[in-house]
């Protein structure tokens, strides 16, 4: 592999990576403060991506006006969900509020196939990002770049945001210890909302930066969440910058497998995660539950 | 031994099972013995996690080794049924015990990661082992006896083989050691206090299921002449598991009527509209937020309501 490829293709890797992550940080912080497993993200990704569309294609506003708009209207229906029914769920089995979010999988994919059918779409690079910067040795798309860019911003917000804000503390509170927070006087069911929302909206997000880069087609979903799950279990769930360290794993093992291994790349994020659970079983930087 | 009102129970629904054929529904046939075969896969999975409390999302690998096993013995090497199906179920629960092995080291969702993780890897080998599994092709043609050639002999067989594997497993997890594993799933530190490996417990109750997953699987590939990449990916997993969560996961005979009611409804909707997904989804929701302990646990309220009822 010469250094031009093995440039070009560590940095299609990078972007995938950072996609990746900021669509795995919306679940990873869902399942930090609700400890919910999620099932609905990749379908929130789906729907994050056909929004883009929607809003780009047949409305022809541009691109930052889809982003913007598959994140509100990823937010409106997380929100919808969680106050009609998933806060009905907190305190009760695991198994059941997986159940449940399987169940919104089910009837978004339902709904999906209703409102948009079952061709398949695509959405164009943004103008001003679908050129290619030249470096000499070789040649980077822009758009590839913009994600390399968008990640680690995203990535450093959330941090400020949990780690150096009000709120941020009221969080990693709520994952610590809800009923003593409740009882300081905090509206702790309205943090869960909140927390709910963000990451919902996060892989609304995620999907609508992923539609210029993918086809958009029914079942697009399916595979997303796997990925996802696979980068916060090798990060460590909860954790915010193992999500970060996951996500740079996976996109490089896909991206590089890829080329190394044609028709590999299905197992490899699966064959990757097994021997970080073999190996670190709690994740790269996750600890052990104490429970 | 089951109490005697449950022993004539169990005898009279295999009965009516055995006389379904007389019916001369070629229809109903062939939807009992998927269904008898489902019955068995979840029951199978059922130990894990109703037993051990631990949630596998990648049960259909060990349904699919089964299943790809015995159909390259009989078709490929030739072997007769009594050897092939013997030594795929076999085979389906030593890779079982492998996985286990390491799967038990973790819990939680942890556990249920790396189970799907093998799960997937096994996809990966029968979608790339192509000269052998067939690849995304599937490996069909497979060569059954002459005596079970037809749907109805086939019935017969699948009906007394799902029924000696209940029976087996109704054995297993009323037995001290089945009485063991909930005991680690009420509490496992408590457990090990006096003196439980609960981790071996935990990898002999993911080898067991290994096995019995197996031998519905090679049911399956028999019944329908064929295996599929299908049958290892994740989404034949998390139908098992809904039809465990749906019958109810805390009592025997739960998954035998979650498999039950799930397949045949899918089955009576996929006649009327293809929104089958939304049928589901609609389902599971009243289940999570009205019935949580599954139909069983329904079943279970209704009689304590009419208790009350009667009483007043």
């Amino acid at each position: 592999m010469t250094l031009t490829m093995f440039t070009l293709n560590a940095f299609y890797g990078l972007a995938l990576a950072m996609n990746m992550f900021i669509i795995a940080s919306g679940l990873n912080l869902i399942f930090g403060v609700l400890r919910i497993i999620n099932f609905a993200h990749g379908m929130f990704y789906m729907f994050g991506a056909y929004v883009t569309f929607t809003v780009t294609k047949s409305w022809g506003a541009p691109f930052f006006v889809g982003v913007l708009a598959s994140a509100a209207s990823l937010a409106v229906i997380a929100l919808v969900i969680e106050r009609l029914m998933l806060k009905h769920l907190y305190g009760k089995e695991h198994l059941m509020q997986l159940l449940f979010t399987f169940a919104i999988v089910l009837l978004m994919s339902d709904a999906a196939k209703m409102i948009w059918g079952t061709d398949q779409y695509s959405v164009g690079y943004p103008p001003g990002l679908g050129g290619a910067v030249n470096l000499g040795f070789v040649v980077l798309p822009q758009y590839q770049l913009f994600l390399c860019v968008v990640g680690p911003l995203i990535a450093i917000v959330m941090w400020l945001l949990v780690d150096r804000t009000r709120w941020g503390r009221i969080v990693r509170a709520a994952t610590q210890d809800r009923e003593m927070l409740a009882a300081l006087g905090v509206n702790v069911p309205m943090v869960y909302a909140a927390v709910f929302t963000i990451g919902s909206a996060l892989a609304g997000v995620g999907g609508a930066l992923a539609a210029p880069r993918v086809a958009l087609v029914p079942g697009m979903d399916a595979t997303i969440i796997n990925e996802c799950f696979i980068i916060v279990i090798i990060g460590g769930l909860g954790n915010l910058w193992g999500s970060f360290l996951g996500a740079l794993a996976f996109g490089l093992v896909v991206q590089f497998g890829t080329v190394l291994a044609p028709n590999w790349q299905d197992v490899l994020p699966y064959l990757l995660m097994l021997v970080v659970l073999i190996i670190r079983p709690w994740g790269l930087l996750g600890r052990p539950e104490t429970n | 031994m089951p109490e005697r009102r449950y022993l004539i129970a169990s005898a009279v629904v295999v009965l009516l099972l055995a006389l379904l054929p007389l019916g001369g529904s070629r229809y109903a046939v062939d939807v009992a013995t998927e269904v008898l075969i489902y019955v068995l896969f979840a029951l199978s999975l059922n130990v894990l996690i109703g037993f051990t409390g631990n949630v596998s999302f990648g049960h259909a690998a060990y349904f699919a080794i089964g299943g790809y096993a015995c159909a390259i013995l009989l078709t490929t090497y030739g072997w007769p049924l009594l050897f092939a199906l013997p030594a795929a179920v076999v085979l389906a629960g030593m890779v079982a015990a492998v996985v286990g092995y390491f799967c038990v080291r973790l819990t939680q969702i942890y556990f249920a990661m790396l189970t799907l993780a093998f799960a997937m890897l096994v996809w990966g080998i029968a979608f790339k082992w192509k000269e052998v599994t067939g690849g995304d092709d599937g490996f069909t043609g497979i060569k059954l006896p002459a005596m079970l050639a037809h749907h109805t002999s086939y019935f017969y067989f699948t009906l007394a083989v799902v029924a000696a594997g209940i029976a087996a497993l109704w054995v297993i997890c009323h037995s001290a050691f089945g009485l063991t594993l909930i005991a680690v799933r009420e509490n496992s530190v408590r457990t090990g206090f006096i003196g439980v490996d609960t981790r071996r417990m935990r990898w002999a109750a993911f080898t067991v299921a290994g096995t019995f997953g197996g031998l519905a699987g090679a049911l399956f590939g028999m019944y329908h002449r064929g295996m599929y990449i299908e049958n290892a990916y994740w989404t034949e997993s998390a139908q098992v598991l809904i039809m465990v969560l749906l019958g109810g996961i805390y009592s025997f005979v739960g998954p035998i009527i979650g498999a039950a009611v799930l397949y045949l409804l899918q089955v009576f909707t996929n006649q009327y509209t293809t929104y089958w997904p939304t049928v589901l989804g609609l389902i599971l929701l009243v289940i999570v937020l009205a019935l949580p302990d599954g139909l069983i646990g329904l079943v279970a309220r209704v009689r304590a309501y009419r208790k009350a009822w009667q009483r007043t």
